[in-house]
């Protein structure tokens, strides 16, 4: 348990970093030079040095709790995360349904906290952030439920535990028809993470152009830099989820590493599938398409990602019923 | 004034006050690849709560005046005002006609005027610049 703090800050300083990450490689693909890579630190300590204001249409009691529920709970789904293929800290003590839940916590908090800084644009933001949650939600549960049910299907014990799935690795589990279901529920997958990371194009509840930044309009100094902060968090947690699912592969027996060799070389291994897994979900989707709006949003979720995950759902269940054909 | 003087993340709203456009422009061309401010952590922000720096451009209507007082009154501390144009350091083509209420320091404190009918690129972010080394030695004298 000790190990809780260090892990916390781990989370939040790589979050960070791959915020950075995300900037330069956003700014290049724009043809322009772009930002340092520690520019997120330094927003962080400028927003922390800045003055707090607290609306006097909002609920203070509110306002100011929801900014730390939202990185407390987006530090804890971390917790229940395999990363780079060691069992997670809270091993046994819950699995990815519960992993699910907690996911949820960072956006309600966000839609609480809009409804309560007494903004008409953050009220905007608050419900259209919710309707984006409703949407996602359900290709996002499909793929879990999927990839639970194949890996306890192929015969393991606590399917739904993440640790178990990763080190099941999914891909091995299947024939060619359950290898094309399972790059759908992937694809599916890599859509959802957009959205549930607030990015553009799914990120109409926070869109500056439009709503004058949504569910943040009102806040500012430290409880922005918490929100700031959550965002990255969320980045690493949603990234590491979408690894442990679908890129479990280690490093470590390719090289005949050993030892403390083999841990270095899959902290690596896993950073740079994060970095890969953030650069194909958010950055390259963002620079690429523009804004939805919420009516397209929920088009793209429960219509398109939906359908891509339940054709993916059946493919790995044929796959499964007929013996890995 | 070295840049290095310059605090690198700077969150910058634009206010447009009545401006022809001419100077909105310029700031968004500041933002693109040939300027690029985002290489000096600068970037623009959807809401006065985020901002640093407020972008002011245009002579100040009298149905922008009220609530340009309000958007600087939004702006959280430390925070830098620049009026950018002409129209905002004097009124420029627009000067003494009868609905203007500006220019802006006769609404609220400006802190650099950067001239120019627009002012280029460069200016604005030297203005940036100027205004933030400014802000550093108000914070150092306290």
């Amino acid at each position: 348990m000790a190990l809780i703090p260090l892990i916390a800050a781990a989370a939040i300083v790589f979050g960070l970093v791959l915020k950075g990450i995300d900037r330069i490689v956003a700014a290049r693909m724009q043809a322009r030079i772009g930002p340092p890579v520690t520019q997120p630190f330094t927003d962080i300590k400028k927003l922390l040095m800045k003055e707090n204001i607290v609306p006097r249409n909002s609920v203070p009691l509110i306002f100011n709790l929801m900014p730390v529920i939202a990185l407390a709970s987006a530090l804890l789904v971390i917790l229940y995360l395999p990363i780079a293929g060691f069992p997670p800290l809270l091993e046994g003590s819950g699995d990815l349904v519960l992993v699910l839940y907690i996911l949820i916590f960072p956006s309600l908090a966000m839609v609480i906290g809009g409804f309560a800084s007494g903004s008409p644009y953050a009220t905007v933001g608050a419900q259209r952030e919710m309707v984006t949650m409703m949407s996602y939600e359900f290709p996002l549960a499909i793929t879990a439920v999927t990839t639970a049910w194949l890996v306890s299907s192929a015969g393991h014990a606590a399917s739904f535990s993440l640790y178990t799935i990763a080190t099941a690795n999914v891909w091995a589990l299947v024939g060619p028809i359950g290898l094309v279901g399972l790059l759908l529920l992937f694809i599916a997958l890599l859509f959802v993470m957009p959205g549930e990371l607030a990015k553009i194009p799914f990120d109409s509840a926070e869109a500056e152009t439009e709503i004058a930044g949504g569910l943040l309009v009102e806040y500012s100094g430290t409880n922005l830099a918490l929100f700031y902060l959550t965002d990255a968090v969320k980045t690493v947690a949603m990234a590491s989820i979408i690894t442990a699912i679908f890129l479990p592969f280690s490093i470590g027996p390719l090289f005949g590493f050993a030892g403390n060799e083999s841990i270095a070389a899959e902290i690596v291994f896993y950073i740079l599938k994060v970095i890969a897994v953030v650069f194909v979900g958010t950055t390259f989707a963002r620079v690429a398409i523009a804004r939805f709006r919420i009516t397209q949003i929920v088009k793209v979720y429960l219509g398109h990602t939906t359908a891509i995950a339940l054709l993916g759902l059946a493919l790995v269940t044929a796959d499964v019923l007929l013996g890995g054909v | 004034m070295g840049i290095s003087n310059l605090n690198r993340s700077l969150w910058v709203f634009h206010v447009n006050t009545g401006s022809c456009n001419g100077c909105d422009i310029e700031i968004v061309a500041a933002l693109m690849p040939r300027y690029d401010i985002e290489r000096f952590g600068m970037k623009l922000v959807g809401s006065p709560r985020h901002a640093d720096v407020l972008l002011v451009t245009g002579p100040v209507t009298m149905d922008m005046s009220a609530k340009l007082k309000r958007v600087y009154e939004q702006t959280p501390d430390p925070k830098v005002v620049i009026a950018v144009g002409n129209c905002g350091a004097t009124g420029g083509v627009f000067y003494e006609s009868y609905c203007l209420d500006g220019p802006i320091d006769n609404i609220i404190p400006v802190d650099v005027y950067v001239r120019g009918c627009p002012p280029r690129p460069e200016a604005i972010i030297n203005g940036v610049v100027k205004a933030w080394a400014k802000l550093e030695k108000k914070e150092a004298g306290k």
